[in-house]
């Protein structure tokens, strides 16, 4: 595969599979998507191997650097373990008729444009094409968020895409702002908005328009990247979105909005200096973490439960980035791809969870380990890589993240998220090990779907994405060079 | 064609532009606000024309072009599509009533003008200086979108949101590249295509769309 394919892969796939989704039958369709995603997943392999010492593959208005290729590996890797667990998901529905067949066409086709418009964000070159990119992920997700048509997820969908809209909306200030001092500088037209333009002129870029920009740009992608206190839609939507669809939500869209923030730091922090985006982050990480832990305590339903620790790691990702050394975004990078996966395999187990009890109460799911121990297996051990416990990549990268921290002198600050982050451990493991353990209750909350549990090759897309998880916590191999050259990238030592 | 009467012309659709905004304030009948939506379209179009006639350039004219038929046709057609489906003709208890919302709106205002200093700084041209009119009209849809208790007011909300945030763009930077105004034209038009089906589906879920009602999710 020429790198050029490989630019253009991971949009063409998933569109291609989007429109045979709704031509061909449904089963073949989902096993279409499954392929596409993987085809994005192989794409992000190639352009990694390219790029890590290798000037950026350009073609048009997409443009793909170590960063890119790393979010494309993201993006790949967690729809694969989502589009294979999606397969089974839409299989189960179908057989107790909780969905029509074009309900799920309808699904297949907007979880293959999903991943499209993500790719098309991490692909594009123009941060105006960018932010286009991120609105598309909101207007394609709302019906998947309002998928079921309950009264529960129909206002989940509402908040979503009324919160999401207004928060990119202030993104949208914040392109505008950055294109108005470029435009002022001396550019013209779409190349006044280019990353690379951006980068290479920054030093002529009006600084108070900037900081005016910097301050709109995280409060709008950071809405979308679920930071607090902008967060309120995060558990309403990827609590009543189907399985699948919450892992794609929870571990790539996330870190997708969070890199357009990453972006705009390298150009800001050419202008401004580190400091002035330092604070922000900070607050933001601290916020989030602040309110993940509160609300995970006394937390009552397991898929909002896993919602709330996205927001926490979406906090510590906001705390590294803050720090802002090379460790520190690297670390930060290896938990974007950890995440994604521990909390892709945990959303889809617990989607699973669901069909076989009935339920999403925590206290309605007793002694799972005793009725489906495969499927108890799976969830605890993608808990285990979620909270941050070796083997799993987590362990690596939260280490990084506190120790890049104590080294750059924010003592307390990486003290008191520590903190925070211990708290949430001990809510989430105490609600689990009720889950998971407990004295087996005959009585449930709700009718399961499902009460012989998942069968065994429903399980098998969440052993590979775990054993992907605790593979990188082991070594990194390749990645290394190209996680190390995604946050040079990033700190603005990016090569032309 | 810069002059006099060009100025004059580009502050009335500015004025306009305003106008139409603490009009929504003011105004309960849901009709009126789709109506008054659709003046403040025009007054968009109408700075994005004289600006486009500025430049002279094709592209600029095709924008022009393109926002005129988004915001004044399409989508107030969108809107009052919502409002036969959904038979409620006024808002009812705005949680902050009107004439606090007119006083909040002069405050916004004001703040508008404060915050879009660095814009203004920007250019000596008289489009520069109008720049506030658009945060202004920003403010106010965040306003709206917060006090209001009906789903269409929050969707007018969003939209004065967007037509804040256009204008803001016309006047500091003469318009964003033709690439991206598309780009952002689909992406708004389909984000109200969405919201419409939604609005539907709340009807049928609650049986009415006051936003208090959507009390199904919280944490204990």
């Amino acid at each position: 595969m020429t790198p050029t394919v490989a630019l253009h892969l991971p949009l063409v796939a998933p569109v291609a599979a989007a429109i045979l989704s709704m031509l061909i039958r449904r089963r073949a369709a989902a096993w279409i998507g499954v392929a596409a995603a993987a085809a994005i997943l192989l794409a992000g392999g190639v352009l990694g191997a390219t790029v890590t010492d290798a000037p950026a593959v350009v073609s048009g208005l997409l443009r793909a650097d170590a960063l890119t290729a790393l979010m494309i590996i993201v993006i790949g890797a967690v729809g694969t373990v989502a589009c294979w667990a999606g397969v089974h998901h839409l299989a189960a529905e179908t057989t107790t008729g909780d969905h029509n067949a074009d309900g799920g066409r309808r699904y297949l086709t907007l979880v293959q444009l999903f991943l499209a418009a993500m790719s098309l964000a991490v692909l594009a070159d123009n941060l105006g094409l960018l932010w286009v990119a991120v609105e598309a992920t909101t207007v394609v997700t709302a019906f998947l968020v309002g998928h079921h048509r309950t009264r529960a997820s129909v206002e989940a969908a509402w908040k979503y895409v009324v919160l999401c809209s207004v928060g990119i909306g202030i993104a949208f200030l914040g392109t505008v702002c950055v294109y108005a001092t470029a435009v002022a500088a001396g550019a013209h037209g779409t190349t006044a908005l280019d990353w690379t333009h951006l980068v290479n002129h920054a030093t002529t870029l009006d600084p108070d328009l900037t900081r005016l920009a910097a301050g709109l740009i995280l409060l709008g992608f950071g809405t979308k990247a679920g930071l607090a206190p902008m967060h309120a839609w995060l558990p309403d939507a990827h609590s009543q979105a189907p399985a699948p669809v919450s892992a794609l939500m929870s571990g790539v869209l996330l870190s997708v909005a969070f890199y357009a923030i990453l972006r705009y730091k390298t150009i800001t922090d050419a202008v401004l200096g580190p400091a002035y985006t330092r604070t922000l982050l900070i607050i933001a990480a601290l916020a989030s973490l602040a309110v993940a832990a509160l609300l995970l305590i006394a937390q009552r339903d397991y898929k909002r439960m896993l919602a709330y620790s996205s927001i926490e790691h979406m906090g510590l990702i906001a705390l590294g980035t803050a720090t802002g050394s090379r460790l520190a975004i690297t670390a930060v990078l290896l938990h974007v791809l950890g995440h994604g996966l521990g909390k892709a395999v945990a959303f889809c187990g617990a989607g699973q969870i669901l069909a076989a009890t009935g339920s999403s109460r925590i206290t309605a799911v007793r002694g799972l380990a005793g009725r489906h121990p495969a499927l108890a297996g799976s969830f605890s051990l993608a808990l285990l890589a979620v909270l941050g416990l070796p083997p799993f990549s987590l362990f690596a990268s939260e280490i990084g993240i506190a120790r890049a921290g104590m080294a750059a002198g924010h003592g307390w600050t990486t003290a008191i998220a520590f903190a925070l982050v211990l708290l949430a451990f001990a809510a989430i493991s105490r609600h689990s090990a009720g889950m998971l353990l407990g004295a087996p209750t005959a009585t449930t909350g709700g009718q399961p779907v499902h009460a012989d549990g998942p069968r065994a090759t429903a399980i098998l897309p969440l052993a590979v994405g775990l054993a992907a998880a605790a593979t990188l916590g082991v070594t990194l191999g390749p990645l290394q060079d190209l996680l190390d050259a995604a946050a040079d990238t990033v700190l603005g030592g990016h090569r032309p | 064609m810069s002059g006099p009467f060009h100025t004059q012309l580009l502050n009335l659709a500015c004025g306009l532009f305003v106008l139409t905004a603490v009009g929504v304030l003011w105004r309960r009948e849901l009709s009126a606000l789709i109506g008054l939506l659709t003046v403040q379209g025009v007054a968009l179009t109408g700075i994005a024309a004289l600006l486009a006639v500025d430049v002279g350039s094709g592209e600029a004219i095709a924008v022009a072009t393109g926002v005129g038929i988004l915001k004044a046709v399409l989508l107030p057609l969108l809107l009052r599509r919502v409002l036969r489906r959904v038979p409620e003709a006024r808002e009812t208890a705005p949680l902050v009533n009107v004439s606090a919302s007119l006083l909040a709106a002069a405050a916004l205002t004001l703040l508008a003008y404060a915050a879009a200093r660095p814009l203004v700084a920007l250019g000596p041209e008289p489009t520069a200086h109008a720049a506030p009119v658009g945060i202004a009209v920003l403010l106010i849809g965040f306003f709206l979108a917060t006090t209001r208790r009906r789903a269409i007011s929050q969707i007018i909300g969003v939209l004065l949101i967007d037509n804040g945030i256009a204008a803001v763009a016309f006047l500091a930077t003469g318009g964003v590249p033709l690439v991206m105004e598309l780009g952002v034209s689909v992406d708004l038009l389909l984000a109200v295509l969405v919201l419409q089906v939604l609005t539907t589906r709340l009807q049928a879920a609650f049986g009415d769309t006051d936003l208090d009602d959507l009390r199904e999710l919280h944490d204990r």
